[in-house]
């Protein structure tokens, strides 16, 4: 599980760090999206221990063994990085539209490189 | 009030004035110089009360915590060296506010000007009476702020725009080495109270880091009091109205610089290193400021150099070491800012009423302003040290200074002739002034007709020539007490004993005064006639000027070498700058690991479920297949993402995070939507075959390609590494363990984000709230690209069969498009709410929470924009996202604040059991109307955003629209 998981991180950084280098726009979008998925996927395994089958919520008040449960930490910081990356993509999107209305052209440094 | 309160009222008093002074009208002369009269009186008579406390070395301390861990404190603290500064300040200050009042005119903006001039009172006050040397570094560079905005009060005329930067530029350089400088010295000592750093005068002198903490504070202390090399920035600083000149640039600010060298006199000085650095500066800008002074033809220039020459004085009176040279260079701080502030003032009038202040048009003014003549010659007789004025008392007494042998080096034994000889120069430009502008034939082609002015701009000088005067005459009667108490508490135990008689019989000092007196007139004399008609500026040295070089020095720093730099090293184009960030990111990351030798776990295949492989099996596939497919196949792209987010997704659920799962798939939908609501604006790119790629775009590729794979990599190791090596403990036992019994709610992740973290949350969603509003704004400017703007392949082909069919009317087939989908799309808009509000509900103690039913409820109504197009939903329905993001962010900071009624801090949250009827008991905790503000703010401004987008559609449609009328028209 850890292998798998570390694995699809790794793969994912690398395709986002690919589009990210890439001259046009929209390809680096996509890019940030991408490491988006792998960097909360990161921070989500950053927690204590990775579970299957463990509750998500607690029942009652009964007394806990916090050890049984999965650690809510990094899902409270990945549940808002989840939609700030959205707020963020929608920014850059638009950004993105203006950009190419303003220079007539989606590549990265607005304008077309010469050749 | 208690004294210690005092001294506070004391620096709040000019800040109040000033921020009161800003705020009153633009032609209110009088109202403010009665508002600035009455601080500085009141000011002033705080200092009165607060003198017996401080007479006998004893000190009035006022301690504001600030930063107790750092040793920071807002320290104040008055000896008797800061009580006299106290009353330079506020009396001379009060002198100034009184000449301003005539001296600028109606038609200056006096607000700002009396604003300014306030609020350096107050710095400079600030600046003297701090006991902490980071509080005084703060007050320095405040004064220096304010003289920058003062000398460019006048910021139409250039002179005062270049003065203003230089001297800011010269000075700001020297208080941040000043700020370095008493740090070293914070370090040596391990405080930075004035007090303990006073009293370890020896452990400062013997440091290792003596020598670089003195150069650096000397680089504060010369750069400010405008010492040689640094001098030149205060001639120019002379564009300033005049009342700044006589108020900063003679009395006060100036000073700052040998205040400084007094204050930590005590403890920094006797060394070599301080005689002969300390020495060098002084006597140089002595003889070198007087020689100069000689040879300007403005009058404010010369005495402008005058007062360079002077500060060198006190300068190399204070480099000796003794404790009488202490003495006399606090003596002659006090004198010189009586008879300088009253010639600069003199200087003002005469410039006022002949309309220049040029030496070669002004003559023979004496009958036309008697007494204006009167007082500035004996002003100037006081600068010129001529005997019963004070100026004479403490030129005496540096002259007897020069002659005792402190060290027998060198520079030692120079001094009483390089004194006589500054003696001198002073003596030869006072009587130029004098006898130039007051003395000859009567002037001619004067731009105004002089005569006396008003009498109270004259009342200020009076006061001051007054007291040149009567100190000159009886100084033990009057000054003597009062420059006791600054003597003492400076010195100390090592207090002299010193004399202010004006007679002490025929000595070698006073031999050195008549042969400077008899030289200085014998050179005037000579040089008259020269200096009638010469070029303004030194002969020799009038190209060499220190304004040229400071320039030359600026134009190759801040223009020829950042262009050269952002040639070389610099790019416009993001690619190589991505490029670099990525790759410094990876060598960030990777040098902790080398340094602490980490060696990469093997991996092993045991416990690998193959479902769960093959999820990413998948989810990888997709992610490599987007990444591959961007450039040419947008679309795919954006589908094999999502393939990609839904692995992710997937994860969630596996790995017991149904909350995450959640948020995810909602926001996988509306990021969807989003960008195929961008698509449309992208322009075509088709995919050919292109075998013109360049071997170095080529190489670049390759090069991106390994960098990409490094830097997964990398990645996978390192989280493989974290992941198989769990944590003991973590701070989420504190949650897990607190979050039923403290937070109320059984979902930790929520209880997390709304009760326990509620802060951050709430930063979360005000930066939601503003890229939703930013998005907005740029779109509502959006101007599309031209070959963007006809209409979608689509809808075109559309059209045309619409027209070529003969029982359809064209948009038919884009009316009936997808109906059965947007049927039931509309039918489920109310069990999206539902599914929406039963999120929101259960959050608390169930997955779900305000991001998520946000988003669902966002998604509710896109569905609806989805099925029946703009027009048709907004014919129906006003959704005004606005209302709802401003709604969310308030009900959040309510609820936050509603813990304040009960006495807790902002966002403490209250829960209680409450019995519903119908529907039993139900936990009620305040977060949930802080989760609420979480929705409505996550409904707003996702709606907003996307409806933004999708309305360009529909305004491109009226663009076209307007365009083709357009056409028609010329037609």
């Amino acid at each position: 599980m850890e292998l798998v998981l570390s694995l699809a991180i790794g793969v994912l950084v690398s395709s986002g760090v690919w589009l990210l280098l890439r001259p046009r726009t929209y390809q680096v979008i996509i890019g940030l999206a991408l490491l988006g998925y792998a960097v909360n996927l990161f921070i989500f395994s950053m927690g204590r221990h990775l579970i299957i089958n463990a509750p998500p919520v607690l029942e009652g008040g009964d007394p806990i063994d916090p050890m049984t449960f999965t650690d809510p930490l990094p899902q409270a910081l990945v549940l808002t990085a989840i939609v700030i990356g959205f707020a963020t993509t929608a920014l850059f999107l638009v950004v993105l539209l203006a950009a190419r209305g303003l220079s007539g052209t989606d590549h990265v440094d607005g304008r077309e490189p010469e050749r | 009030m208690t004294e210690p309160n005092l001294l506070l009222l004391l620096i709040l008093l000019p800040f109040m004035g000033s921020v009161l002074a800003a705020m009153l009208p633009g032609n209110a002369r009088n109202a403010e110089a009665w508002l600035s009269g009455a601080v500085t009186i009141v000011a002033f008579a705080i200092a009165i009360r607060l003198f017996p406390s401080v007479a006998d070395g004893g000190v009035v301390r006022r301690q504001v915590d600030w930063l107790p861990e750092l040793g920071l404190n807002f320290t104040l603290r008055m000896d008797g060296f800061a009580w006299l500064f106290t009353i330079l300040i506020m009396g001379i200050g009060f002198l100034v506010v009184l000449y301003a009042r005539y001296y600028m005119s109606p038609k200056d903006p006096v607000p700002r000007f009396f604003s300014f001039l306030l609020a350096f009172m107050g710095a400079m006050q600030g600046m003297v009476i701090s006991g902490n040397l980071i509080v005084l570094a703060i007050f320095w560079e405040l004064t220096s702020i304010f003289s920058f905005l003062l000398i460019g009060y006048w910021h139409h005329n250039a002179a005062a725009r270049d003065g203003a930067r230089m001297a800011l530029t010269i000075t700001g350089i020297g208080g941040l080495c000043l700020l370095v400088g008493l740090i070293i010295i914070g370090h040596i000592v391990g405080s930075y109270e004035l007090d303990d750093v006073l009293a370890s005068g020896n452990l400062i002198r013997e440091h290792d880091l003596y020598v670089p903490a003195l150069l650096l504070v000397l680089m504060g202390a010369l750069t400010k009091s405008a010492q040689f090399p640094f001098h030149f920035w205060l001639p120019n600083a002379m564009a300033a109205p005049t009342p700044v000149s006589a108020y900063l640039h003679s009395a006060t600010m100036v000073k700052a610089g040998v205040f400084l060298l007094v204050r930590l006199w005590p403890v920094m000085s006797g060394t070599d290193e301080w005689f002969f650095i300390v020495g060098i500066a002084g006597m140089t800008t002595l003889v070198l400021g007087a020689f100069f002074a000689i040879f300007q033809q403005d009058l404010k220039g010369l005495l402008a150099y005058s007062t360079i020459s002077h500060l060198g004085l006190i300068t190399t009176l204070l480099s000796f070491g003794s404790p009488l040279s202490a003495v006399a260079a606090i003596f002659h701080m006090m004198n010189h800012a009586t008879f300088k502030a009253s010639l600069f003032m003199a200087a003002g009038i005469i410039d006022h009423e002949a309309g220049t202040r040029d030496m070669r048009k002004l003559s023979g003014l004496f009958i036309f302003l008697p007494i204006t003549a009167t007082l500035a010659m004996v002003a100037s007789a006081a600068m010129a040290g001529v005997p019963l004025l004070n100026g004479f008392l403490s030129k005496e007494m540096f002259f007897a200074e020069t002659l005792e042998q402190h060290s027998g080096v060198w520079l030692d034994r120079i001094s009483p002739y390089v004194a006589t000889l500054a003696g001198a120069f002073a003596v030869a430009y006072s009587l130029r002034f004098i006898h130039t502008v007051f003395f000859g034939p009567k002037p001619v082609g004067l731009p105004r007709e002089p005569h006396e002015p008003p009498h109270w701009m004259r009342r200020p000088i009076e006061l001051l020539v007054l007291i040149c005067l009567i100190v000159g005459v009886v100084p033990g009667m009057t000054v003597g007490p009062y420059l006791h108490a600054a003597v003492v508490s400076v010195l100390g135990d090592r207090t002299p004993e010193y004399s202010l008689s004006i007679w002490h019989g025929i000595n070698l000092p006073l031999i050195m005064s008549v042969v400077a007196l008899v030289a200085g007139v014998a050179l005037y004399f000579l040089l008259r006639g020269y200096l009638a008609t010469c070029e303004d500026g030194t002969p020799f040295l009038r190209n060499l000027k220190g304004q040229r070089i400071f320039e030359r020095i600026l134009v190759t720093i801040s223009w020829r070498m950042a262009r050269w730099m952002e040639a070389n090293f610099g790019t416009r184009r993001l690619q190589p700058q991505l490029r670099l960030v990525v790759f410094l990111a990876f060598i960030a990351g990777l040098w902790p690991l080398f340094r602490a030798g980490f060696t990469p776990k093997v991996p092993t295949l045991a416990g690998v479920d193959p479902v769960f492989a093959a999820i990413w099996v998948v989810g990888g596939v997709c992610a490599i297949g987007a990444a591959h497919q961007a450039k040419y196949h947008r679309l795919a792209a954006l589908v094999l993402m999502g393939g990609a987010g839904i692995a992710t997704c997937l994860t969630f659920v596996w790995l017991s995070a149904p909350d995450l799962a959640i948020t995810q798939l909602m926001v996988e939908i509306v990021t969807t939507v989003l960008i195929l609501l961008g698509l449309r604006w992208l322009p075509k790119r088709i995919e050919e075959v292109d075998n013109s790629i360049s071997a170095t775009s080529r190489m670049r590729r390759h090069r991106d390609f390994a960098l990409a794979v490094l830097c997964g990599a990398g990645m996978s190791v390192i989280a493989y590494a974290m992941m198989t090596n769990p944590l003991p403990y973590t701070i989420s036992d504190f949650f897990l363990l607190r979050a039923y019994t403290e937070g109320g709610g059984t979902n930790v992740v929520n209880v997390i984000l709304v009760d326990f973290r509620g802060f951050d949350t709430f930063g979360e969603i005000v930066v939601l709230g503003i890229v939703a509003l930013t998005v907005f704004a740029l779109l509502r400017r959006f101007r599309p690209a031209s070959d963007s703007v006809g209409v979608p392949e689509q809808q075109r082909r559309q059209n045309e069969y619409d027209d070529a069919a003969e029982d359809r009317e064209v948009g038919t087939t884009v009316h009936d498009y997808l109906m059965v989908p947007s049927v039931i799309m509309q039918w489920m808009f109310p069990v999206t709410i539902l599914i929406a509000a039963y999120l929101f509900l259960r959050g608390h103690d169930l997955p779900g929470g305000g991001f998520a039913a946000g988003i669902a409820m966002a998604i509710g109504f896109l569905l609806q924009y989805l099925a029946g197009g703009t027009r048709w939903v907004e014919d129906r329905l006003r959704i005004l996202p606005v209302r709802w993001i401003g709604f969310g962010l308030l009900m959040a900071a309510f609820t936050g604040m509603g813990a304040w009624l009960f006495g807790y801090p902002f966002l403490t949250s209250y829960f209680q059991y409450l019995d519903i009827p119908f529907i039993g008991k139900a936990p009620v905790a305040s977060a949930l109307l802080f989760d609420l503000g979480v929705f409505a703010l996550v409904v707003g401004a996702t709606v907003l955003i996307l409806i933004a987008l999708a309305h360009q559609s529909v305004r491109s449609h009226r663009v076209r629209a307007v365009e083709a009328a357009k056409v028609e028209e010329q037609a």
